[in-house]
């Protein structure tokens, strides 16, 4: 009994910190986490269960998320089961009934922008499969706008106070992200029809915005690691001589042996690129991060 | 899209000059009417592939234009032509959930089998001083299946959840099955707080509330196949309260029916058995994070069977049960996937106070304290492989000199276990394991060496930390 009065007293000590001024947003990916910064400042207090050097499909349902789960005034995530391993578990934990699916309080960005590769039919033997489409919809600038518009707005409703706020804040972001994709796509234009062979299926929507064309994936089946029987097929495929595809694309998080490995042999370039906001030194905030993608890109010489 | 045009002409070419191939040899020593019929038969094939040809083309163009005139349909993708345009709004679609509800109810199926071999008899394998309670007890001897785990679960509306786990288990040649787990809980309390009511595994201890398939090792460590018969599961209420802190603090307690070991004969009209449980955890960096665990169990247990099924030892009296556990875990930069390491502790103390009635044996009082620990690790190196080490050991009290060449009294030596394991998952949903125990717990002391797969289906639940 001494222990629960001591942790009452704890309590009662830490609860005037905990007290909140501001919208506490909880976001899956540091995208959502930068858009909802973009949009709310000052009101808003954002944070990440990822980071950029982490792989969003796999995390811990980690004790320091559920407690934050538990304070979110909104909860925002990638969804089309990006998060299925451990999203489900903090909401089940947290206690929280404000930031259920299907409340205000819970936002899937993934189901505000046109997903591809949805499958006609899902079986694990073709890897992790996502039944909803791809949910790496964050390397298209573009879905950015639809889920600030979305974003927004819900947190006009979440904060009526500062509704005013919100509304101006995605108004001035959207101003800048107009005229950013004008920039970057009039940038990207060298890059149309160039081949890519991918680590994972991370890329679709970069290369649906830029008209890349991807020609092989180092995974032999979505989310089970490259094997060497599989990269010495794809050696084969794209042969010695350069030929085969433009370059080797990787995020900062995965192992980067196995694009090395092909690099060697085939005399593609391999490149890093980051796959969302922190994922290198440049992208600092949404804008460098579509900044730093393009020049990656474009810094790999002409074969 | 225009390869799709290609292909059925393509396809009808093939045929047709299958059919050309084919129409010699059937002439043989035929009339010339027979070879006019094929004739008039292909080319009348011939004109009904070329209208449907060209009836599938027409579609495709119509739906071809359709789509470039729909705006969201090409929104995001620059067309070559035009040049890079802005991208209209699009109206959101359905909400799909983040719950794992494209099944609705989520079903999954896990299979579970092993392969087991001995040095001593299984059969006869006993703990001197710790008679063992509900499942506990080595695997059988040889290829046998373990549980085969059926999990239904689903939001039952906007208040309310519920979860159902069968583990279908085959008990001397029998199939059997079981109700491991079916609740109903709270979606909607506010302040942090939630309800669990049915029958579910204890909250209490680190490993008590998992299921077989998420262990680390195929089987249970001696402190809980001897203080919890394995896993303490029951009939009951669970109150769960998590602090608004910025640190992880959770605090309940649970109040349960006490038919089942630990506690036993459904004592105190129905309300045999109490915990409370707190957990508290947090990071450190990026790579390392932890949870530490204290827990009580206080169980009225009458006529509580152990030992062997058909004379079993009798146990009338309280029993209290106090475990602590701390699980630390490390993944750089908190990428598991690649590389990880897991390390895991608990310490169980029991003090019971109350006696004993063995088959055509003594009966009389038994104050004893007993505990026991385990630790153990699992590192994965690279991806798919994970190799994990135990230890553990039992201790107590000696009971009095009344209960010599009973199995309530412990011989020689604190019983001890050590193991070695290594794992292979080819996925999240599939897992082979070798595990090799060298067993100093029983009289004789033991080598077992034991494989084990594990294979699941269906939807599957995201695990806890």
């Amino acid at each position: 009994m001494k222990a629960i009065r001591f942790a009452t007293v704890s309590i009662l000590l830490v609860l005037p910190l905990a007290a909140r001024a501001e919208l506490s947003v909880f976001a899956c990916e540091p995208e959502w986490s930068a858009l909802a910064e973009v949009i709310g400042g000052d009101h808003v207090r954002a944070a990440s269960a990822t980071h950029a050097m982490q792989d969003p499909h796999y995390l811990e349902a980690r004790p320091s998320l559920i407690s934050k789960v538990r304070k979110a005034d909104l909860v925002i995530c990638t969804g089309a089961q990006l998060e299925i391993g451990w999203l489900p578990m903090l909401l089940t934990k947290a206690n929280n009934p404000r930031v259920l699916p299907g409340k205000p309080g819970f936002l899937e960005a993934s189901s505000l922008v046109r997903r591809l590769d949805v499958p006609d039919s899902v079986d694990r033997a073709q890897g992790d499969m996502h039944p909803q489409g791809n949910p790496h919809i964050q390397m298209n600038p573009h879905n950015f706008t639809h889920v600030a518009r979305a974003l927004g707005a819900r947190m006009a409703e979440l904060d009526p106070d500062n509704a005013t706020a919100y509304t101006d804040g995605t108004a001035a972001f959207l101003e800048r992200w107009q005229a950013a994709i004008a920039g970057w796509e009039e940038r990207a234009r060298p890059l149309r029809g160039k081949r890519v062979v991918c680590h994972h299926k991370s890329w679709v929507y970069l290369e649906d915005w830029l008209q890349l064309e991807e020609v092989a994936t180092l995974e032999p089946v979505p989310g089970i690691p490259p094997t060497a029987t599989h990269l010495s097929s794809l050696l084969t495929e794209l042969g010695s001589d350069g030929g085969g595809a433009d370059f080797i694309i990787r995020a900062p998080f995965q192992s980067a042996k196995p694009s090395e490995w092909l690099q060697e042999r085939t005399g593609i370039p391999a490149i890093m690129v980051p796959l969302t906001v922190g994922g290198s030194d440049q992208a600092d905030d949404l804008f460098s991060l579509f900044d730093d993608v393009l020049d990656r890109l474009l810094a790999v010489p002409a074969p | 899209m225009k390869s799709r045009s290609i292909g059925l002409p393509a396809a009808s070419a093939l045929l047709a000059c299958l059919l050309a191939a084919g129409a010699p040899a059937s002439a043989d020593g035929d009339t010339k009417a027979e070879i006019e019929a094929l004739r008039e038969e292909l080319r009348q094939m011939r004109a009904e592939y070329e209208s449907r040809i060209a009836e599938l083309e027409s579609r495709l163009d119509v739906a071809e234009q359709a789509a470039a005139s729909t705006p969201a349909a090409d929104a995001n993708r620059p067309a070559a032509a035009s040049g890079y345009a802005a991208a209209p709004p699009q109206s959101p679609q359905t909400v799909s959930v983040a719950r794992d509800s494209s099944f609705n109810p989520a079903i999954g199926v896990t299979f579970q089998g092993q392969a087991w071999a001995y040095e001593q008899d299984p059969e006869t394998w006993f703990i001197p001083g710790f008679p063992l309670g509900g499942e506990a007890g080595p695997a059988p001897e040889g290829l046998s299946l373990a549980e085969t785990e059926i999990t239904v679960s689903a939001n039952v509306d906007d208040k309310f959840t519920a979860m159902l786990n069968m583990p279908v288990v085959v008990e001397d040649g029998e199939v059997v099955v079981e109700l491991e787990e079916a609740w109903v809980e709270t979606l909607a309390l506010p302040g942090g707080t939630a309800i669990r009511g049915g029958r579910f595994f204890s909250n209490i201890g680190y490993l008590n509330s998992r299921h077989f398939h998420s262990w680390d090792f195929a089987d249970q460590p001696l402190a809980y196949q001897v203080f919890l018969g394995n896993q303490y599961l029951d009939d009951g209420l669970q109150f769960r309260w998590l602090a608004p802190t910025d640190f992880y603090l959770e605090l309940g307690a649970e109040a349960l029916r006490g038919d089942r070991f630990p506690a036993g004969g459904a004592a105190n009209s129905g309300l045999g058995s109490k915990t409370l449980f707190a957990k508290t955890g947090g990071d450190a960096g990026l790579s390392n994070s932890w949870q530490f665990g204290l827990a009580w169990l206080t169980a009225d247990a009458v006529e509580r069977e152990s030992g062997g099924e058909d004379d079993p030892l009798l146990f009338s009296g309280t029993t209290d049960l106090y475990i602590a556990d701390f699980v630390w875990k490390w993944a750089p930069n908190g990428n598991s996937k690649q590389r990880n390491f897991k390390f895991q502790a608990e310490y169980l103390w029991r003090s019971e106070d109350g006696s004993y009635t063995l088959p055509e044996g003594p009966a009389g009082p038994w104050v004893v304290d007993q505990s026991g620990w385990y630790a153990q690790a699992v590192y994965q190196p690279f991806p798919r492989w994970r190799f994990g080490a135990r230890i553990e050991q039992l201790s107590g009290d000696t009971p009095g000199p009344e209960w010599i060449g009973t199995p309530l009294y412990p011989q020689g030596s604190d019983p001890r276990r050590y193991s070695l394991m290594a794992d292979w998952s080819n996925s999240e949903f599939s897992r082979l394991r070798l595990q090799y125990n060298h067993d100093r717990a029983t009289l004789e002391a033991d080598n077992q060496l034991g494989l084990q797969y594990i294979f699941s289906i269906g939807a599957h639940g995201a695990h806890s930390f």
